[in-house]
């Protein structure tokens, strides 16, 4: 049997805003346990929300981003469920009229290619605190600092076919927020969160099968593993007879497998209703141009700008423009040294690398942006060549000189170009494999290239690898051949 | 519409509110009884009404974002029954 995967996400969002959703306390991570709860976080009696409105700009500006219809008219409501770390005993969240409606979000794919993913809604509404449940003598500690923190979860429709696609959708998602500024995207402190929704159906039919949801994938890794681990669960459960049960599922990366989380059907009578305590937030069309008249270019935008204004491929243009602080580095060594496809070969090339190896952000970036674009200056006007370039970004990277110019002066890594100095290097090299010259000349065309190979090898461990490339190629050919 | 004991069960089960063996069957007929009353408000045509989000004809006024509230937590911690790290202690809700 053939099967197809269908996957939604669902994805939450904390906002970055100094105080939280309906009260004043502040929402820095990492707090002291409780010292970021106030009255209204602990859901006091007699206390009243009043709704920030830095949230409610984030939220439009995610929806203006996606293209979406905004709820000019949006309604909270409540989510009632009984846990300890939700005091009110109940969420506050949005149902019937969420703040942003329908829109949709375009993926490129690893093969180029470019898929657009709806999105069904994202609302406002409020997170809940923590459980700790190590031993506190057989009771849970609940720390509140995160209650009535900001979040905007963002629904997506079950458009994604693939772990692979939905992992897309979650880097666009991921990159989208942070280019708007309206949340950190900092996944292993929970700034971004995704439930995913997996089911599967034979090939060709309509309907879809019935799905599980995986709570809480906190990396990009993970939601993949987890996405795959319970596709086959799902397989494996039907082929053999089975039937798959609606409920919420836990990954576990250590066993990578996923298994029940609670089946209690009757926890899901939400029975939500609008919240007596806060108004409908009615938002003037004013407010949302002020808002849009705020959006930054955005990635697709900048995608498309990479490829047409600088001749990138769409692979490069959607690597370069994945983060901002990325695309502003490579935009800035573009604009040093004016060569956009060097520019682009050696951020994703020699620096990925490097970055990759020390863990580093971009941000973090041992060489400057104007440092990487001088280096480029001199493979451009012919000083160093791109072999010795590699040797000049070790150097930079390990702060043995403040710019190219200065490493290649102390290290004397100037390129040489003048032709009677390498003539006279590669007669002696050839003088000193005189048998080698003779082989060559007496080889047929088809033997000569490796060979050949030989000599520029050894000219340029003469040079140090110093010498221009392709005056040793031409030269050499020239004195061979004669 | 009538309800029926599971349903009344269910309901005060998920407002965690205990209802004695001897309560249950008033409780059902008031319930049952509000139901009769929302039966006979769903019969209404509303077709030209639009939905009603609260019954106070203004819009929601929106907090600057700033930081507004200090650390009491010794002051709200001093009427909790029990506290530890500064966390507050409740029986342990692991499933």
């Amino acid at each position: 049997m053939q099967w197809e995967i269908v996957i939604g996400l669902e994805i939450h969002a904390q906002l970055t805003t100094a105080s939280k959703i309906f009260s004043g306390s502040a929402t820095t991570f990492g707090a002291e346990p409780n010292t970021q709860a106030s009255l209204i976080d602990l859901g006091m009696p007699g206390t009243l929300p009043v709704l920030n409105a830095q949230a409610v700009r984030n939220a439009v500006k995610f929806g203006l981003a996606i293209d979406a219809e905004i709820g000019m008219t949006n309604v909270f409501a409540r989510k009632n469920y009984f846990y300890p770390d939700l005091p009110k005993g109940y969420q506050t969240s949005q149902m019937d009229h969420p703040i942003v409606g329908k829109g949709h979000l375009d993926i490129t794919l690893d093969d180029g290619t470019v898929k657009r993913v709806g999105v069904t809604r994202a609302h406002l509404e409020e997170d809940a605190g923590k459980s700790l449940h190590e031993d506190f003598h057989g009771m849970s500690g609940i720390d509140l600092n995160r209650a009535g923190t900001p979040l905007l979860e963002i629904v997506s429709e079950p458009d994604m076919r693939s772990a692979k696609e939905a992992v897309a959708y979650a880097k666009t998602i991921h990159s989208l927020v942070r280019y708007l500024g309206i949340c950190d995207g900092n996944m292993a402190e929970g700034s971004l969160r995704c439930d995913c929704n997996v089911s599967i159906r034979p090939k060709g039919q309509a309907e879809f099968g019935t799905r599980c949801e995986i709570k809480n994938v906190n990396s990009f890794r993970f939601i993949e593993k987890a996405i795959n681990t319970e596709v086959q669960r799902q397989i494996e459960l039907i082929e053999d007879g089975g039937k798959v049960v609606q409920e919420t599922r836990l990954y576990d990366p250590n066993k990578d497998e996923t298994r029940s989380m609670r089946s209690k059907e009757e926890a899901n009578d939400y029975r939500y209703f609008p919240c007596p305590d806060l108004l409908p937030v009615v938002l003037e069309p004013s407010f949302i141009e002020e808002v849009r008249g705020e959006l930054p270019e955005l990635p697709q935008q900048k995608r498309e700008r990479f490829e047409s204004q600088f001749g990138l491929s769409t692979y490069d243009a959607s690597v370069l423009s994945a983060s901002r602080e990325l695309a502003d580095y490579f935009e800035q060594v573009q604009q040093t040294c004016g060569d956009a496809k060097l520019a682009a070969n050696w951020v994703m090339g020699e620096l990925s690398s490097l970055l990759n190896k020390e863990g580093l952000d971009i941000e973090q970036s041992p060489v400057s942006a104007t440092q990487l674009g001088g280096m480029i200056l001199r493979i451009k006007d012919n000083t160093i060549s791109g072999k010795i370039a590699k040797m000049v970004f070790e150097a930079l990277a390990a702060g043995e000189g403040d710019s190219a110019d200065a490493i290649i002066d102390a290290k004397g890594l100037k390129q040489v170009t003048d032709s009677g100095a390498i003539e006279a290097m590669l007669d002696e090299v050839l003088a000193a494999n005189a048998a080698q010259v003779e082989q060559y000349r007496a080889s047929d065309e088809a033997k000569r290239g490796k060979m050949f190979g030989f000599f520029v090898g050894q000219a340029m461990k003469a040079s140090k690898g110093k010498a221009n490339p392709q005056q040793v190629n031409e030269l050499l050919r020239k004195k061979l051949e004669g | 519409m009538s309800l029926d004991r599971t349903d009344v069960e269910k309901i005060a089960h998920l407002a965690r509110i205990a209802i004695s063996e001897d309560e249950i069957p008033a409780t059902t007929a008031k319930l049952s009884g509000i139901l009769d009353l929302i039966d006979k408000m769903q019969a209404v045509d509303t077709s030209n009404v639009t939905p009603l989000a609260h019954p106070l004809e203004t819009i929601q006024r929106l907090r600057a974002d700033e930081v507004t509230e200090s650390n009491q937590r010794d002051a709200y911690q001093a009427i909790a029954p029990a506290t530890e790290e500064g966390l507050y202690l409740v029986p342990k809700v692991i499933e």
